[in-house]
């Protein structure tokens, strides 16, 4: 593992000490990278055989993310489309594999677990998808969707299956009496229910929620916020948290990671960070979240947009857009470096 | 401020000295007659836009909210139909104009900015040949000038290197770009009123920020009206002087921003504001109103939010009247929340 190989530490440190009696957090992600290639056509081949033609393209997707959560936590993942935040997300529930480094469950590298570990570290991290529309098979019925996967693997027997989903429907809000229905017969706020029983039914220990909310209307995602909460305290759920919605962020996590073009550039205590953040970009960010309380604001935002990931800026991916940007912005890449107690940022006004 | 109480206090019916609203909507009804029953989409809908004010029209989807907006353009296809109701562009009837007078006015005086850019830009045409075409559809001027006017929008809206998005097409532009010239578009023809349909919900905070900014600078600079149709309050709460709050086809309650949100009457609008996470709740359960959103087909006559509201009786099944129990407080209830507001 090159785990220091950057140094995008985010948040090692703290875990450690916010869960005492649990040294090794629920799940470390070290050092962890994503590229996507486009593989060169026949033509662009060819071409490069006789020493000429274009490079392959490359997208960093994620570029070596350090993060440990602890049993119980709730980290909120924060960034602009295409930041790389769900693709760490995905990394996270397994559903695709890193380029470079590794995930640990509970200490142990989910890629070197075999049989019966791997099972568990599988059941113990779950997904929960933003849209409820295209995440649900519209050809089975509630009852299947939630309850096909703890019956496969053994969790509860076939005659056992009915009760069991009944069970988890209550604990989602949802009647159980509507268990024969298709998706299509939900509104929105309760299919997203049924994406939650379904994570829920192999009792996982770690739900990665990305944009699990976005999708729905005010008055439903405060249902669900609440239904999240509950469901920590009565679980004792871990959540990671994705959203590019910093209210929401701010009103559920405890702790919180800002990325920016595949890296972080800064993560600490929820409210740390939003009294007082340091990286210019987390600055911006935040003040341009439009709040009830800012009336008739005057709306200065950053200028221009996230560059192509393709062809990141070099040194601090944010200096083409950062209003303090200065000499090695442009040329070395900034660290992230402790700048407060439990607080990480990766500027180079800090030096 | 006080245009503003002015124009109030002439909605309550006193036609002298009033200074001429660019839209006004009476009592408009538009519902879709389906097999299933009538779909009772805007229901008695009435409100008023002041030259350079920002009307902010909130609600949840299937509110209304957009049908709202599409009434006033003339775009409800059947089987919707404007069923009754005046609306009212600086006094000219909308609802009986022919359509070639409306065909005259869309994208004219009235401009609209729709929620998705790449729905309503053509993927085949260049930028320019888009923007020169709306200028030529309603004014005479060749081909050169138009062009400048483009180019003159663009660079309003905050594009850079104009003169290269001119010569491209939709698909090399970013999401926030699109929708940058989709509201240079709409600002073209240096509209009256410009209905915005969230045109930023699809967006990044940061091109949000940038995008409400400039709206807001160019409705100040040009005086035109704008109704900025959202979700989300916090948006309305930054950028609108007037909020209408529409709840299952109705405005159940209108006023000005700063009231609206620190004083709802409304216990949808009390609610509403309740289920927005903000700082001083962090970690606490939000207020959440039960159930969902109602039915729109056959709805129950009385208040469509009885069935979701902490004060809901027997009363609640007649159908609440507007009355503006606060100058310039319109509200649709037979039990607001006037107590908080006294106290």
């Amino acid at each position: 593992m090159t785990r220091a190989r950057t140094g995008n530490m985010a948040g090692d440190v703290t875990a450690e000490e916010k869960a005492p009696g649990a040294n090794t957090p629920l799940i470390e992600i070290a050092g962890i990278s994503k590229r996507f290639v486009k593989p060169l056509d026949i033509a662009g081949r060819i071409a490069r055989r006789f020493g000429g033609g274009p490079e392959a393209e490359t997208v960093h997707a994620v570029d070596g993310v350090n993060l440990s959560i602890a049993q119980g936590e709730v980290v909120g993942l924060v960034g602009e489309s295409g930041c790389g935040k769900s693709t760490l997300g995905r990394m996270v529930a397994g559903i695709m594999p890193p380029s470079e480094g590794a995930i640990l469950y509970k200490g142990r590298d989910i890629a070197s677990l075999r049989g019966d570990d791997k099972l568990e570290a599988t059941f113990a991290v779950q997904m929960i998808f933003q849209d409820p529309f295209s995440s649900l098979n519209p050809r089975m019925r509630v009852e299947d969707i939630v309850g096909e996967a703890p019956v496969v693997h053994g969790l509860v027997s076939r005659s056992g299956k009915s009760d069991y989903v009944d069970e988890i429907l209550t604990r989602v809000g949802l009647d159980p009496a509507l268990k024969r229905r298709y998706p299509h017969q939900f509104s929105g706020g309760q299919r997203q229910r049924i994406g939650i029983a379904r994570a829920l039914a192999v009792k996982p220990k770690f739900l990665v929620c990305d944009e699990a909310i976005a999708a729905l209307d005010v008055s439903i995602q405060a249902q669900i916020i609440n239904l999240f909460m509950d469901l920590r305290d009565e679980l004792d759920l871990t959540y990671l948290f994705i959203s590019h919605d910093l209210s929401v962020v701010e009103h559920i996590s405890e702790r919180v990671v800002i990325m920016y073009l595949g890296r972080v550039v800064e993560a600490a205590q929820a409210e740390d960070l939003f009294a007082a953040p340091n990286h210019p970009y987390a600055k911006a960010l935040l003040s341009e979240v439009p709040r009830l309380d800012q009336r008739k604001q005057d709306f200065r935002p950053i200028k221009g947009e996230i560059p192509s990931p393709l062809d990141p800026p070099p040194g601090c991916h944010f200096h083409p857009r950062c209003p303090q940007s200065f000499g090695p912005c442009s040329i070395e890449r900034p660290v992230l470096k402790t700048i407060g107690p439990d607080h990480l940022s990766a500027c180079h006004l800090n030096d | 401020m006080n245009p503003v109480v002015e124009a109030m206090e002439v909605t309550s019916n006193q036609p002298e000295n009033r200074i001429l609203p660019t839209l006004e909507v009476e009592h408009l009804k538009t519902h879709f007659l389906t097999r299933a029953g009538a779909v009772k989409a805007v229901d008695d809908v009435s409100f008023y836009v002041n030259p350079g004010e920002i009307l902010g029209l909130a609600g949840e989807s299937g509110s209304g909210k957009s049908i709202t907006g599409f009434s006033i353009l003339g775009l409800i296809d059947p089987p919707g139909k404007v069923v009754s109701g005046a609306i009212r562009f600086k006094g000219e009837d909308l609802v009986t104009a022919p359509p070639e007078r409306l065909r005259d006015l869309r994208g004219n005086r009235i401009a609209m900015i729709f929620q998705d850019p790449m729905m309503t830009l053509n993927p085949v045409l260049r930028i320019d040949t888009q923007m020169i075409e709306a200028v030529q559809a309603h004014r005479r001027m060749d081909r050169k000038s138009a062009r400048q006017l483009a180019y003159d929008a663009l660079e309003m809206v905050g594009i850079p290197a104009p003169a290269e998005r001119l010569n491209a097409y939709p698909h090399q532009l970013s999401g926030g770009m699109r929708q940058r010239v989709a509201i240079a578009i709409a600002f073209l023809n240096e509209p009256d009123l410009i209905i915005a349909d969230e045109p930023t919900t699809a967006l990044d905070v940061t091109i949000q920020a940038q995008i409400l900014h400039e709206a807001q600078a160019l409705c100040k600079r040009t005086g035109t009206a704008m109704i900025w149709i959202t979700h989300d309050l916090a948006v309305v709460a930054g950028l609108a002087d007037r909020i209408a709050v529409m709840y299952a086809g109705r405005i159940v309650e209108t006023g000005l921003t700063d009231d609206v949100i620190d004083r709802p009457l409304h216990p949808y609008s009390v609610g509403l504001l309740g289920s927005v996470p903000s700082a001083n709740k962090r970690g606490e359960r939000l207020q959440q109103i039960p159930g969902m959103t109602p039915n729109m087909i056959g709805l129950p006559p009385g208040c469509a939010f009885k069935a979701r509201c902490p004060r809901g009786d027997d009363v609640c099944d007649l159908a609440p009247e507007v009355s503006e129990l606060l100058p310039g407080r319109q509200i649709r209830c037979h039990h607001p929340h006037l107590e908080e507001v006294s106290a």
